[in-house]
């Protein structure tokens, strides 16, 4: 096999790979404008604080101690322990269920009824929330997450591709762990939201909100359920992102790749989000590959908008999205 | 017929009616300084098809949206089983054993005529969200038994070869027989239906009859029903509210309503002759 085709295949993985990635962030946006019509912009800030809370956490940080020593000319920065990975994420798991009820209580309720877009600009406004809140809880520093995933390059797939074409490819074996848990989380959201009470009481609020109440489904418990599964989506991009390239600020920027992740996908698909990331995960690695070198590289930066913008043009409701009819 | 009496009547073709099941006393709704509705007082009896008619924008519709708790009024009381409501969300009315149509249907459109009448009854189901989200052995077999539920009602109603159907697919009729469906599915202490005729033809009229008429009667379920067609009413109901501008202009049996002078004017101006 020549092999420009060969490198073709491995990057087209990793491409692959990569848009899992997208597909994780944009998954919690899904779920929540699903749910509730919001657009929900601090999705990315919200894996940002996830991740920032589970190292924290992990290493036992004092939160707000720069405040503290600040004001009271302390030196406290740690309680001493280190918790294991699984009881950190788990904790982790909880202050994202309290922090979607809190937003439920602060924000949300407040707003209820209001036109999509002020909602939006309210998640906006959430978003520079939180982060100034994971600033001052955790401090600002690049952190290093570690929870124990495999990193580094996959001996298996090397040695199989090697022997297959002569020619060893190179796939990061975190990523392989996120293509994993992608899916389960697809399959179990899937299966939750089909088959379990909640599940048809959440479809429903995403209906006819007059409807769902009528049948005795409380708004706001729904809120803060969706809110905590889009939380704890969250927090498995977070802790895959912060594995990857460490803990740090420039996380919450994921949430902009995820917008032409939804574009393509539709943003009230599930399948949609994950096929959506694959293909701009796949298509901005093979553009930049083929069409990088002839027009100067750099490509990575504006492929996926390019693409959105023609999705915007030709189908907006995306591969996945409900078609819209305008009936009159 | 008694229909004052406490401890109920029989009506003319024989069912036996019960005590008082809901009461509304001196209620009245205000939108601004519009009264939507002003002092009205009546009590539905267990067992009973209570109609609310009256010409459009007499407030039927609000006094509906009063008892299942969309609108609170600004005076009067809301008495059910007995006891006095305090002010609640349409949710836990719902939870009460309260069900509801719309005159304009509220179905969720895209769900399945099947996963829209499960909803109905969500406030059936005990099982928690552990239970739920593990999809535990409790959880499993609460599913099965309110499907087995839920299939008998699609059977009563012959909606069979729709089960499958997306909602949003369906013609108007169809849908408001879906809409019936899932408030049965509740197994409601009280059944309220706005306008459940409105905008049907005669045959998907009779067959709605029919289904309420079937629904009291094998359910025992208290009906209280908005309709503006007077014959299909007169058929239907035991004891019949008119209201006008907002007012209570007649109660009684269908027969005594349908003689009373203001209801008589209400309907049909007052002649000047």
């Amino acid at each position: 096999m020549p092999d420009q085709l060969l490198y073709a295949m491995e990057v087209s993985l990793n491409g692959l790979m990569a848009g899992i990635m997208y597909s994780l962030v944009a998954l919690g946006f899904v779920l929540i404008f699903k749910a509730s019509g919001i657009f929900n912009y601090a999705q990315g800030v919200l894996a940002l604080f996830a991740a920032l809370t589970l190292v924290g956490l992990q290493q036992g940080q004092i939160p707000f101690s720069h405040v503290i020593n600040a004001i009271f000319g302390t030196e406290l920065h740690s309680f001493g322990w280190t918790l294991p990975a699984l009881v950190a994420i788990a904790l982790t798991a909880l202050v994202m269920v309290g922090l979607a009820w809190l937003i439920e209580r602060l924000v949300l309720k407040h707003l209820v009824n209001q036109e999509p877009i002020i909602l939006f600009m309210a998640t906006i406004g959430l978003a520079y929330f939180l982060e100034g809140l994971g600033d001052v809880m955790w401090g600002a520093d690049i952190k290093k997450l570690d929870v124990g995933l495999p990193q580094g390059i996959s001996e298996t797939i090397d040695a199989i591709t090697f022997n297959a074409f002569g020619y060893g490819f190179f796939i990061d074996r975190l990523d392989i762990v996120a293509a994993v848990v992608a899916a389960l989380l697809v399959a179990s959201l899937t299966l939750f939201s089909q088959y379990t009470k909640y599940g048809r009481a959440l479809r429903a609020v995403a209906d006819d909100h007059q409807a769902a109440l009528s049948v005795g489904i409380s708004l706001r418990f729904i809120w803060v359920l969706v809110w905590s599964i889009a939380g704890f989506v969250a927090l498995v991009a977070g802790i895959m992102w912060g594995s990857k390239s460490g803990v740090q600020f420039s996380l919450s920027l994921i949430a902009l790749k995820a917008l032409p992740v939804l574009m393509l996908g539709g943003f009230t698909s599930i399948p949609g989000a994950i096929v959506g990331g694959l293909i701009i995960g796949m298509g901005e690695k093979l553009f930049e590959f083929f069409a990088g070198p002839l027009i100067g590289g750099a490509t990575e930066n504006w492929f996926a908008y390019v693409l959105a913008l023609l999705f915007l043009v030709f189908r907006p409701q995306g591969l996945f999205g409900e078609r819209i009819i305008e009936r009159v | 017929m008694n229909a004052m009496n406490p401890e109920g009547y029989v009506t003319a073709d024989g069912r036996k009616i019960g005590g008082v099941l809901m009461e509304m006393k001196n209620i009245t709704l205000r939108f601004g300084g519009v009264k939507a509705i002003t002092d009205i007082s009546f009590d539905i009896r267990e067992g009973e098809i209570r109609a609310i008619i009256g010409p459009n924008g007499a407030g039927k519709s609000s006094m509906l949206n009063v008892i299942s708790g969309f609108y609170v009024p600004q005076e009067g009381e809301v008495w059910f089983h007995g006891k006095k409501r305090a002010p609640m969300k349409p949710y836990q009315v719902a939870q009460q054993g309260i069900a509801r149509t719309f005159q304009n249907i509220a179905l969720f459109e895209g769900m399945s005529v099947l996963d829209n009448i499960m909803t109905g009854r969500l406030t059936l189901m005990k099982s928690g969200l552990m239970d739920q989200a593990m999809w535990w052995g409790r959880a499993q077999r609460e599913e099965t038994e309110h499907r087995e539920k839920v299939e008998k009602i699609i059977d009563f109603l012959e909606i069979q070869h729709i089960r499958k159907t997306p909602v949003g697919r369906l013609p108007y009729g169809l849908k408001k027989r879906v809409e019936l469906a899932r408030a049965l599915a509740a197994e409601p202490k009280l059944l309220l239906l706005d306008e459940p005729m409105a905008g049907m033809n005669v045959e998907e009229k009779e067959d709605m009859c029919r289904f309420i008429l079937d629904v009291n009667d094998e359910f025992g379920t208290t009906i209280t029903l908005i309709e503006h067609d007077m014959g299909v009413v007169m058929d239907l109901s035991d004891r019949v509210v008119v209201m006008d501008y907002g007012k209570k202009i007649g109660d009684g049996p269908p027969d005594e309503v349908r003689s009373n002078p203001d209801v008589i004017n209400a309907y049909l101006g007052v002649s000047h002759d």
